[in-house]
């Protein structure tokens, strides 16, 4: 299996385009990436001026699970609960294009030479396009991260960005995804308790019945958009234009053969306008939505988060009035509840900001892929439409 | 019905496969002026006795006819009467008849049940069709568009009912070719082929046939594709819907709202494509598979035609070997007979020899006439291929163009 080389910084799209501030005090990058058998080596870049870091331009080689191991700590940081963490990018999955490869390899004695080499080159353009992806996704991340206010200060931040040697976390082991399993289970019954209590509070309410509805519809969009596109893509494998040069010998006569020669061609630059196209929407459609998918997520588990510390000022107010009632302990349940009155509105305030930049955002991104998408398709619908005009012209003039 | 056909009526304004005027004139010097069309498929009857009759219009100029535009009524078996007759007639000689369509057990059972279903009508419509590029391939052949046969099929209001159809539908024709290169390999004397021509010819149209049966497989797997390609867009084009109506922003919601709409008619844009593919190219390719093995079944008719005459040349030997021998045997009337033999049967050499190289000849014309249409054949369908092509990326422009506006919309 061949190893892939580095991606030029200015070579790779962004993805998925979330509207953010960059800010020339703090700016990550993925500079370069390395596709090795089993595993994806990013460089991450940073360039800034703050005083935390020992120089003003520096990098790092970061793999997937070392993201994760971020991801996982703010998620962790109980100072962050009212936040929405940036989504965990996606792990690299090259699995089924580097099947494809191999089954390519395996039946080159059964095709021709100029077959084999077709279906090679746009077997090695997707393992490329899937590559370019998934080092946008985690650029998007440490973006977002480098946005946010108070994140861009964490510490274990800055280690990822700035210490050069491997952070060493592995996955985790069998124990531990055992135990995030069930912590899961009991986020999701108390995730149905927690959405039943009515809020007192407008903005939150609406905000719970809107995301819940949200997120579920941008799954649906997310599988569907997904499902059609690669509809899109197994349509181009059809070998039909393919046949077309074979078949001259013996369908047309030798006058004739310049005309079916030029349908051929026209096909064949059809079909690779045509592979542009849908590889355009996957990126402008189909990323833009799984990344809300996961943004939804995230922002669900801020009201889950909220909706906890909710219930647990609730059940203080109500311990406190018992202790009152008896006279007993008073002192330690007015502490509790002081305790957990504050962290029930540090939540909610900063949520209710988090959660308006999440529109924002949202609104700016699809705005920015949908304008992205429909210039794209006119452009390569008004290619194709000329490739096709200009070949008719010919052909019939021909006649 | 009513939707396939009006969809391609839609997509082809000049609904028939014109028979285009040949720049080099027929051997009379007449320009060809004739079109065939046909029609207006009705059900007459009911249950497993129903049928479809349907309306055959001939306009022509040639004074073959007795009027310029008459129609008649037409069902499937007078199709496959006329060709039957036809393919007795001609293809001794070496003529290559049209192929009739394919006879379908299934797809006409649906439609005399009374099945009013997308696929019954799509039977019948593919059907029309193919009887309509029947025809117009029937009479652009020089030959048969005189015969009588033809003319009293096009022109009169009554047909004797054809009966035993069977033996020359499509797959009758397949079978009797099979048959007769069957009865070729049991030959034991190889044709002395004096004539590369024909070796070649064969050889080509062997290749040419394995070739147009991969590329039909290739377009009936693309038109499936489309088909499936269709169905996932609509189902996106639902769920964009879904999302729009959720998304709390008024702008954004109204820009997903409009995405869903287009994406609505793209999925319509894929299905008429689909049926362009299908009815142009795969139907095409379809047809030429069956011609390719009317003309190979052309060739086998020569191969029977040269085996009569060495049949006939090895009879004449014997017969003079046997005279020669009555000769000294002192049996007079025998010997009458030996020599009236003799003589007949050198008639028949000198007609086997004649018939011989007259299907030679009518055959070399044929292929010849059939390379040529071949060309145009396809050319046409090309090019109208094309021009569906160029229709869909019109119709993708304008929905894209309506829809930019919205997106930019978004605040």
């Amino acid at each position: 299996c061949e190893v892939h080389s580095c991606i030029s910084r200015d070579s790779h799209p962004r993805a998925v385009n979330v509207d953010l501030q960059t800010d020339a005090t703090l700016q990550v990058d993925i500079s370069d990436a390395l596709s090795e058998r089993d595993k994806v080596k990013f460089t991450v870049h940073t360039k800034s001026t703050l005083p935390n870091f020992k120089q003003n331009e520096f990098s790092v080689v970061r793999q997937h699970e070392e993201f994760i191991w971020l991801h996982d700590s703010f998620v962790e940081n109980e100072d962050y609960a009212g936040f929405i963490i940036p989504p965990a990018p996606p792990r690299p999955d090259f699995d089924a294009s580097r099947e494809k490869l191999q089954k390519l390899g395996e039946g080159e004695g059964s095709m021709t030479k100029e077959e084999f080499t077709k279906m090679k080159q746009e077997l090695e353009a997707e393992y490329l396009a899937i590559f370019k992806k998934t080092v946008a996704m985690h650029e998007v991340f440490l973006c977002r991260v480098a946005a946010h206010p108070v994140l861009r200060k964490d510490l274990n931040f800055h280690v990822f960005l700035e210490y050069n040697q491997d952070l060493s976390v592995r996955g985790k082991n069998k124990k531990e995804k055992l135990e995030d399993f069930f912590k899961n289970v009991v986020k999701s019954a108390d995730g149905v308790i927690v959405a039943g209590v009515k809020d007192v509070d407008d903005f939150f309410e609406h905000e719970k019945t809107f995301l819940l509805e949200y997120h579920n519809r941008v799954k649906d969009a997310s599988i569907k958009s997904d499902r059609m596109i690669r509809s899109h893509k197994s349509k181009l494998h059809i070998p039909f234009p393919h046949l077309f040069p074979h078949l001259f010998p013996h369908l047309f006569p030798h006058l004739f053969v310049r005309f079916f020669l030029k349908v051929s061609e026209l096909f064949e630059k059809t079909r690779k306008i045509e592979a542009r196209v849908a590889a355009d929407e996957d990126l402008k459609l189909a990323d833009l939505l799984k990344y809300y998918l996961r943004e939804s997520q995230a922002a669900k588990d801020l009201l889950y988060r909220r909706g906890r510390a909710l219930v647990d000022y609730e059940n203080a107010n109500k311990a406190l009035d018992k202790a009152r009632a008896k006279n007993k302990d008073v002192l330690q349940a007015e502490t509790t509840q002081q305790v957990c009155c504050q962290k029930f509105e540090k939540i909610s305030e900063s949520a209710k900001q988090e959660l308006i930049d999440f529109k924002t955002r949202r609104v700016a991104a699809f705005r920015k892929n949908l304008v992205e998408l429909a210039e794209l398709e006119l452009k390569h619908a008004k290619g194709n439409l000329q490739l096709l005009q200009s070949c008719l012209a010919v052909l019939k003039g021909d006649t | 019905m009513s939707y396939c056909s009006s969809l391609h009526a839609s997509l082809f304004p000049d609904k028939q496969l014109h028979v285009l005027q040949d720049e080099d004139t027929e051997e009379n010097g007449d320009t060809f002026d004739m079109q065939i069309t046909v029609s207006d498929p009705e059900k007459v009857g009911d249950g497993m006795n129903a049928y479809m009759a349907y309306k055959v219009t001939t306009k022509t100029s040639l004074n073959l006819f007795s009027r310029n535009e008459f129609s008649v009524k037409r069902r499937f078996s007078d199709f496959l009467g006329l060709h039957s007759k036809l393919a007795s007639k001609y293809m001794h000689i070496g003529y290559i008849v049209p192929p009739a369509p394919e006879k379908s057990i299934v797809g006409m059972t649906k439609v005399k049940v009374g099945k009013e279903d997308l696929s019954s009508a799509e039977f019948v419509e593919k059907r029309r069709s193919a009887l309509q590029r029947y025809l117009t391939r029937t009479v652009t052949h020089p030959a048969l568009l005189k015969d009588p046969d033809v003319i009293q099929f096009l022109e009169n209001t009554e047909l004797p009912r054809a009966v035993s159809t069977q033996a020359l539908s499509g797959a009758g024709i397949l079978r009797m070719v099979n048959k007769a290169a069957e009865a070729v390999n049991k030959m034991t004397i190889k044709m002395n082929e004096s004539d590369a021509w024909f070796e070649e010819k064969q050889q080509q149209f062997e290749n040419l046939d394995i070739q147009l049966r991969k590329l039909h497989a290739s377009v009936e797997s693309l038109v499936c594709h489309r088909k499936e390609l269709s169905v996932n867009t609509a189902s996106f084009a639902k769920s964009a819907a879904m999302l729009g109506n959720s998304e709390d922003h008024t702008a954004l919601s109204r820009a997903l709202s409009q995405l869903a709409e287009v994406e609505e008619k793209i999925d319509q844009l894929h299905q008429e494509q689909a049926y362009a593919d299908f009815y142009l190219f795969s139907e095409l390719l379809g047809d030429y598979v069956r011609l390719i093995a009317a003309v190979k079944g052309v060739f086998d008719q020569r191969m029977k035609t040269w085996s009569k005459w060495q049949d006939a040349q090895l009879l004449l030997q014997r017969k003079r070997e046997a005279e020669t021998k009555l000769q000294y045997a002192n049996k007079p009337d025998k010997l009458q007979q030996a020599k009236d033999e003799i003589k007949e049967w050198e008639t028949k050499v000198q007609q086997g020899e004649r018939d011989f190289e007259q299907i030679s000849k009518n055959i070399r014309q044929e292929v010849g006439r059939f390379e040529k249409q071949r060309v145009k054949d396809f050319k046409v369908v090309i090019i109208k291929y094309l021009e569906s092509l160029v229709h869909t990326q019109q119709q993708l422009i304008k929905y894209w163009e309506a829809f930019l506006p919205e997106a930019k919309a978004i605040a």
